[in-house]
């Protein structure tokens, strides 16, 4: 049956609850609205108010909250209302969680999710629009996610539900009700730290995740038809830990990266990426790794602004047909 | 603990006699643990940063006396007494504290970040406060499995003027959790006196905002700590919702070790020294008739060979393999390891 994304995380959640009754809910207008997106939709009502609760807004309290029920056994799914109140919670995910399975000499887990509506293009301005997961990419001890489509909205879910470790689920709000897919039935997972071919190609190595696989896509089909260019599009999906295996995989293959994010450029992840790739695939290389990504700046209110600042299809088209060229 | 003792012209102890004796055996145990700690740490036995309890053991004894196996404990950067209190035996803390492999954390963490689950003792963070949300969680477990536990979670006074430590309370507030909070007011936080801190003079009149009731007594009084604790402790198990027992209390030694603690008025100190817990217990115990000098003889025999063990057993322990500083990070997903065992087996029975 075709699904929202936004659907597909509301599924993984009422199936996961009911797989496990150690999994539950926390976080701001989660239980009767059923959350400010609708992702917890209905879990007040087949669940009950103890395994979905309503906070008050205190983001570390969520976070910290989760964290003393995950180590005593449960699975707490806690929610951001938004992405960008995660710094509220900073000190708790990256202190507190990360760290907790080191100092305590291993003998200890924090299976926690944090579900973290992220990303822009939604007039969400300066505080309703980050895109936050370079903060946490960096943090061994936590899992960062980030799906592109509907399917892997339900299947990553579900693996960071079951995974033992903090794992934190970046969701683009722009995805939520603009795409739509035929998504199976039942239990399926996918798994946290394998990327994704979504399109095969020999010329060019196009390398993205979240919000920015779409626009990724629709720029490798126009230069398919304009230019016949066969460009590879990676989906990264899972980002901490890197597939490295398949980046270097594709890089090597094409010998020409480019690397697309919708967050800003300078200290995002494409950086780092860009580093692997010229570490270990320097010799296949035929041109220099780019990035697109969105300039460093906050994202700002006005269209005209926003609309600059934030990476697009052109832009993508731009970047292809520069890198084609070299 | 020795088993001679016992009060004048009594042939059996009673258990009230015993738990006592029991108690007193702790806070010298605390103290004398806390004073080989500063020593090895000048002699550079044990590297990073010691901050002494010492002066503060009231509080880790009659708090965690009365806890049940099961209750989760998150205690602050000063409570060694805390783990030797929940029965993480006193050898593995002192490797911990010189980064041994047989340590709590493994070498991962210094002093008392490496936590101990097996014994429901949570090892925080540095980040002040930052405990309190999760001991928030753990009795939020609590009430959802209908467990009869409470999770208990201390704090200085310094640490609750952090955000977190009020997102905590008020929460544990709306829901009734049963979760113990207990401020160690020592008047100090490092060098920053209370006046400096907050314009009131007791941390517990902030419990009424959220709903619950604070409770205010002298920490360097083990039976005052004990009576409020068994008191409240019945009641938070009850489901009666959270509460908060502040202490008042003075650390003898500086913030750190490395801290001479200039800022204090010489006098203070003194002052407060002449209201040390131990002594003061003794003077409980000499009264209901016990030869203290004996007890003490016999106590000191027995605490000073339980340290110099736990020091013997550290330092013959070996250091971790430079590989494991990556191991430890993740747990796989089949494996994920939660506490199993209910028991807490204080070394020297009740
Ligand atoms: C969030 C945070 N800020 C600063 C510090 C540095 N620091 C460590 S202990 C301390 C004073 C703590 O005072 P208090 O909470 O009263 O506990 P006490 O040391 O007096 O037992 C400070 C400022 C810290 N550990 N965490
Ligand atoms: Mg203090």
């Amino acid at each position: 049956m075709e699904q929202t994304y936004i659907k597909a995380i509301n599924i993984a959640l009422h199936e996961e609850m009911r797989r496990d009754e150690n999994v539950f809910i926390m976080g701001e207008d989660v239980a009767d609205l059923g959350g400010a997106f609708k992702a917890t939709e209905g879990l007040l009502a087949a669940f009950g108010e103890e395994r979905v609760i309503d906070t008050p807004i205190s983001e570390a309290l969520i976070v910290g909250a989760g964290i003393g029920a995950a180590v005593l056994g449960m699975r707490p799914v806690v929610e951001m209302q938004f992405a960008d109140f995660i710094s509220c919670a900073f000190d708790q995910i990256v202190n507190m969680a990360a760290t907790l399975r080191y100092r305590h000499g291993g003998k200890a887990a924090c299976p926690l999710v944090v579900r973290a509506p992220s990303g822009a293009g939604v007039h969400g301005a300066l505080f309703h629009s980050q895109n936050p997961e370079a903060w946490f990419t960096r943090v061994p001890g936590l899992k960062v996610v980030a799906p592109a489509t509907v399917y892997d909205a339900k299947g990553l879910l579900k693996s960071a539900i079951r995974d033992g470790n903090p794992v934190v689920y970046f969701e683009h709000k722009r995805l939520y009700r603009s795409i739509k897919e035929d998504l199976p039935e039942g239990d399926f997972t996918v798994p946290i730290g394998v990327a994704e071919i979504r399109k095969e190609g020999g010329d060019l190595s196009l390398i993205t995740y979240g919000g920015t696989l779409g626009p990724s896509l629709d720029a490798a089909r126009i230069v398919e038809k304009e230019d016949g260019l066969a460009v590879e599009v990676l989906d990264l999906r899972t980002l901490l830990p890197l597939d490295r295996e398949a980046v270097l995989a594709t890089a090597r293959k094409t010998g020409k990266v480019l690397i697309v994010h919708e967050d800003r450029l300078t200290g995002g992840i494409g950086g780092e990426i860009a580093a692997l790739i010229s570490e270990h695939a320097f010799e296949d290389l035929d041109g220099p790794v780019r990035r697109v990504a969105a300039l460093d700046t906050h994202v700002a209110f006005s269209p005209p602004l926003e609309q600059t600042i934030l990476p697009d299809t052109n832009r993508i088209l731009e970047a292809i047909r520069g890198l084609a060229a070299y | 603990m020795p088993e001679t003792i016992g009060a004048r012209g009594e042939a059996e102890p009673s258990p009230r006699i015993e738990y006592e004796l029991q108690l007193y055996y702790w806070m010298k145990l605390i103290r004398a643990f806390e004073e080989r700690v500063s020593r090895l740490h000048r002699q550079n036995k044990i590297l990073g940063g010691v901050y002494s309890g010492a002066g503060q053991e009231a509080i880790v004894t009659g708090i965690c006396a009365p806890l049940k196996d099961g209750d989760f404990v998150a205690p602050l950067h000063r409570d060694m007494g805390v783990f030797i209190m929940r029965g993480v035996e006193p050898s593995r803390l002192m490797a911990q504290l010189m980064g041994k492999e047989t340590g709590l954390s493994r070498g991962k963490d210094s002093f008392l970040h490496g936590g101990d689950m097996e014994h429901f003792v949570f090892g925080s963070t540095s980040m002040l406060g930052s405990s309190l949300p999760v001991a928030v969680g753990a009795a939020l477990k609590f009430k959802m499995k209908r467990d009869p536990n409470i999770a208990v979670a201390f704090f200085g006074e310094g640490a609750s003027s952090r955000g977190d430590v009020h997102e905590a309370m008020n929460f544990a507030g709306v829901h009734k959790l049963p979760v113990l909070f207990v401020c160690e007011n020592n008047r100090y936080a490092y060098s920053t006196p209370l006046e400096k801190q907050m314009a009131i003079e007791d941390v517990a009149d902030r419990a009424e905002a959220y709903g619950f009731k604070g409770h205010v007594c002298s920490g360097n009084d083990l039976l005052a700590v004990l009576e409020v604790t068994e008191r409240v402790v019945d009641k938070v198990r009850a489901g009666e919702g959270p509460a908060l027992i502040e202490c008042k209390t003075y650390r003898y030694r500086g913030h750190s070790e490395h801290d001479a603690a200039l800022y204090r008025d010489k006098e203070e100190l003194i002052e407060w020294e002449s209201r040390d817990p131990i002594p003061r217990f003794e003077f409980y115990l000499e009264k209901k008739g016990h030869d203290i000098k004996r007890i003490r003889e016999q106590i000191d025999e027995k605490t000073n060979q339980v340290v110099q063990q736990a020091v013997d057993y550290a330092e013959q322990s070996p250091l971790p393999d430079p590989k494991e500083a990556l191991e430890d990070l993740y747990a796989s997903p089949a494996a994920s390891v939660t506490p199993s065992s209910n028991s807490n087996s204080n070394h020297g029975a009740r």
